[in-house]
């Protein structure tokens, strides 16, 4: 939420006044429209800022050098720091801040804005334009970024004129915040930065036309746990809005209260513990054999801030065909947009499961409650029949998965993980153990791949603390590593374990099983080029290589026991391992193959 | 597929317009006609927008077009309940010997002649879409020139405007 630092009434205006003498004369004292930025951030509660300045926005950072308590961190390009915010963001819970300057600084910026608005990312992003009267007639650096950025943010501002500044930040950081979080873009003309100008925060947000739903309709919730208690077969589908609205511990409680399997999505994963016996795993196109396959065979879906993406579907006429459905999320939009639902509630997920957890306490004392005991030892059964697992190389090559296991079991669940785009991504959701909320990081919905470094870089600063490692592909590395300078050089100690296999491993994986093993323009030949020991050493950071199941875990452990620098581990992994389970794109989630042209058994009586 | 009547307000601010259109062309919705214009309010201005689409679809325009921060309210007006007027103008080629004709026309249609040239008339309609169509049938042996539309705009009949009355189950 808003955090408002000045006055909220008169009274206390006058109050303040008198105390301090300072508001009043804020209110007609000139400064500069980049001082009314400033003042704005901090009024915002902002604390770190990832940035690269420029022309346009250059005057923005003469009097942020003088904002002591914001943090300003130059990064090496501006999508680093897009993704920097996006992972301070996902780390924190708060709204993450990046600033670049007009043109081909804002449009560096895009790739993570799209990013952060598939993945429901509070972020704030700040850029300069050319000044007003140059718009518009493609000057020097010159792009419409509000017209760019229109389909991909929740909202966006073109300020011209300095006394709109305030208003604007303030509304930008309430929209990113608020609801379904997303990413703002707030573009601010140069001569607007360096016009003179008043400063007032508003004391209230105007928005007339934004007006989140946070509190559920009671009738709804009193419907859904009618539904939950007359279901046979309900799985408790979780998306990665009860991480944002930190129902951790509320989910928890209506799972433990209910004995209802949970499956958790890719952006879900450490909403609820995996050591749990009724977690099954994550759904979807690499999902468990147990989580997709209660999905397929469930009754009643009770779908938690998720919105039912292909990924998890598969062909969406097949998608658990005899369930009924209850659809929770704050975005009335999700509701019934891929699969019609019966019962839709509109609300904040930590409110919705809370009534909805009340309402079912309510019921088992009154000695009703769902017997779920025969469906869960289904699904159990499942789960032990068909474990994660993979299959090691015939050589003596290491396996990418070892490695990630090992790694996932020495880090630990306290560490944050943040992942690339492909296979190790997969890989990394599935073979790390997770059990608490913001501990996992990645791409989701966009698919952005060099997401990992500059994203856990962003986590490290929000999380100075925790363990940040940043699980990530060759291909991946090699579009964002110059991030590790800004690491270096801002004593940001972040982990990377580089699942090295040469190539573009999912898209090879996809030539390998649909394009007849042609592997066209997959091979990165980056066992060779470059050398990622020596390039994490020309970044300052530590270049460590393990290519032998035998070293892993002593890598793992020096790397561990590195904090006053970045590091790098280069594991030299087989190109060949796959990803499995797989439910190929287009096709129903009935046809889940375990390996290739190997499909599960289900039970005979299924 | 039918044809749907939403009017929408929106913030008078920079951009409403292409935030509009474009949230219909990306979501893959056509628009038929869309046509905006000022209120009763200072810096409120209204939007009507026809668009065919079914049921299940138009649920999804409405609550895509809601999460526009600048969006204020929607609702769909129904035929049955709500005046729709669009506007056209439009130039005839007209002789000594069609004029007349051409004129009997404009009464017929209770349409007026804005311009007269020795071998052209300009006519103005205001009506239902289906009211225009046959008078453009009408005039069309004549030989049209020039056609000019506007995009509808609809109003609801009773005492109560958009603003007292609760958004169609969206």
């Amino acid at each position: 939420m808003l955090r408002n630092n000045s006055h909220s009434s008169e009274a206390e205006c006058r109050v303040v006044a008198k105390a301090a003498g300072a508001d009043e004369v804020a209110m007609t004292e000139q400064i500069t429209g980049s001082e009314s930025l400033v003042k704005s951030l901090q009024n915002a509660g902002v604390e770190v800022v990832f940035g690269i300045p420029g022309g346009a926005i250059l005057p923005a950072y003469d009097p942020l050098m003088d904002a002591s308590n914001i943090r300003h961190i130059l990064v090496r390009h501006e999508q680093g720091a897009g993704h920097a915010a996006e992972g301070y963001a996902m780390a924190t819970g708060k709204v993450g801040v990046c600033m670049a300057t007009s043109g081909p600084g804002a449009t560096n910026l895009v790739t993570a804005i799209a990013d952060a608005h598939m993945d429901s990312v509070p972020m704030v992003a700040i850029t300069g334009q050319v000044p007003s009267k140059a718009i518009g007639t493609d000057a020097f650096q010159e792009a419409d970024i509000r017209g760019i950025t229109m389909p991909i943010t929740k909202h966006n501002f073109l300020i011209t004129d300095p006394i709109d500044i305030p208003a604007a930040i303030a509304q930008a950081f309430h929209i990113a915040g608020t609801g379904r979080p997303g990413p703002v873009l707030v573009d601010i003309s140069k001569d607007a930065l360096q016009a003179m100008t008043t400063f007032e925060w508003p004391e209230q947000i105007a928005l007339p036309g934004y007006k989140p739903t946070t509190k559920p309709n009671s009738r709804q919730i009193r419907q859904a746990a009618e539904l939950i208690l007359d279901s046979k077969k309900p799985v408790l589908y979780v998306g990665g809005g009860v991480i944002k609205a930190e129902a951790s511990s509320q989910l928890f409680e209506l799972a433990e209260l209910t004995g209802i399997p949970v499956v958790t999505t890719l952006m879900a994963r450490g909403a609820f513990p995996d050591g749990h016996q009724q977690h099954l795993g994550m759904p979807g196109m690499h999902g468990t054999v147990a989580a997709v396959g209660a999905l397929q065979r469930a009754d009643l879906l009770i779908a938690l801030g998720t919105r039912f993406d292909d990924r998890v579907t598969g062909n969406l006429d097949s998608f658990a065909p005899d369930a009924k459905i209850i659809h929770a999320d704050i975005d009335p939009a999700e509701i019934g947009k891929n699969k019609p639902v019966d019962v839709p509630i509109v609300g904040d997920a930590q409110v919705i499961i809370e009534a909805l957890t009340a309402d079912l306490q309510r019921r088992v004392d009154e000695g009703e409650r769902g017997d779920f005991a025969e469906w869960l030892e289904t699904v159990a059964r499942w789960k032990q029949t068909y474990p994660l697992g993979y299959d090691e190389p015939e050589d003596e090559a290491l396996s990418p998965q070892y490695v990630i296991e090992r790694l996932g079991a020495i880090a630990g669940p306290e560490a944050i993980y943040a992942a690339g785009v492909g296979q190790h991504q997969m890989w990394a959701s599935q073979f790390i153990e997770y059990s608490n909320p913001r501990t996992w990081l990645n791409s989701g919905g966009a698919g952005t791949m060099g997401y990992a470094v500059p994203a856990a870089m962003g986590a490290k600063v929000g999380q100075p603390d925790t363990v940040v490692w940043a699980v990530d592909g060759d291909g991946c590395f090699q579009m964002t590593n110059q991030e590790l300078a800004t690491c270096t050089i801002n004593n940001i100690p972040i982990k990377v374990a580089l699942i090295n296999n040469s190539s573009l491993g999912m898209v090879r994986q996809w030539q390998t099983l649909f394009y007849n093993q042609r592997y066209s323009n997959t091979d990165l030949q980056s066992h060779d080029f470059p050398d990622f020991v020596k390039l994490a050493e020309a970044y300052g950071a530590v270049g460590l290589r393990c290519d032998n199941a035998a070293d892993v875990d002593a890598t793992i452990e020096k790397a561990m026991s590195i904090n006053d620098r970045p590091v790098v581990v280069d594991f030299r992994v087989h190109k060949d391992a796959m990803v499995w389970p797989m439910v190929a794109a287009g096709t129903s989630n009935d046809d889940i193959k375990v390996a290739r042209d190997l499909a599960p058994q289900w039970d005979r009586e299924d | 597929m039918t044809r749907h009547t939403l009017s929408v307000l929106v913030e008078d601010v920079p951009g409403v317009l292409a935030r509009i259109s474009g949230l219909f062309s990306r979501r893959g919705f056509n628009i038929e006609s869309l046509a905006v214009g000022p209120t009763e309010k200072a810096g409120i201005s209204r939007m009507t927008i026809v668009v065919s689409v079914a049921e299940l679809p138009l649920e999804q325009v409405t609550k895509q077009l809601n999460k526009l921060v600048n969006v204020i309210k929607i609702v769909e007006l129904e035929d049955d309940n709500s005046v729709q007027r669009e506007l056209i103008m439009v130039k005839v080629t007209a002789t000594t010997n069609t004029r007349s004709h051409i004129l009997e026309t404009v009464e017929l249609f209770r349409a007026k002649v804005v311009d007269v040239a020795p071998d052209a008339v300009t006519i103005e309609a205001t009506g239902s879409i289906g009211k225009l169509h046959a008078m453009l049938r009408v005039l069309e042996p004549f030989g049209i020139k020039e056609l000019v539309q506007s995009g509808a705009v609809a109003v609801s009949r009773g005492a109560k405007g958009i603003s007292d009355r609760q958004l169609r189950s969206a």
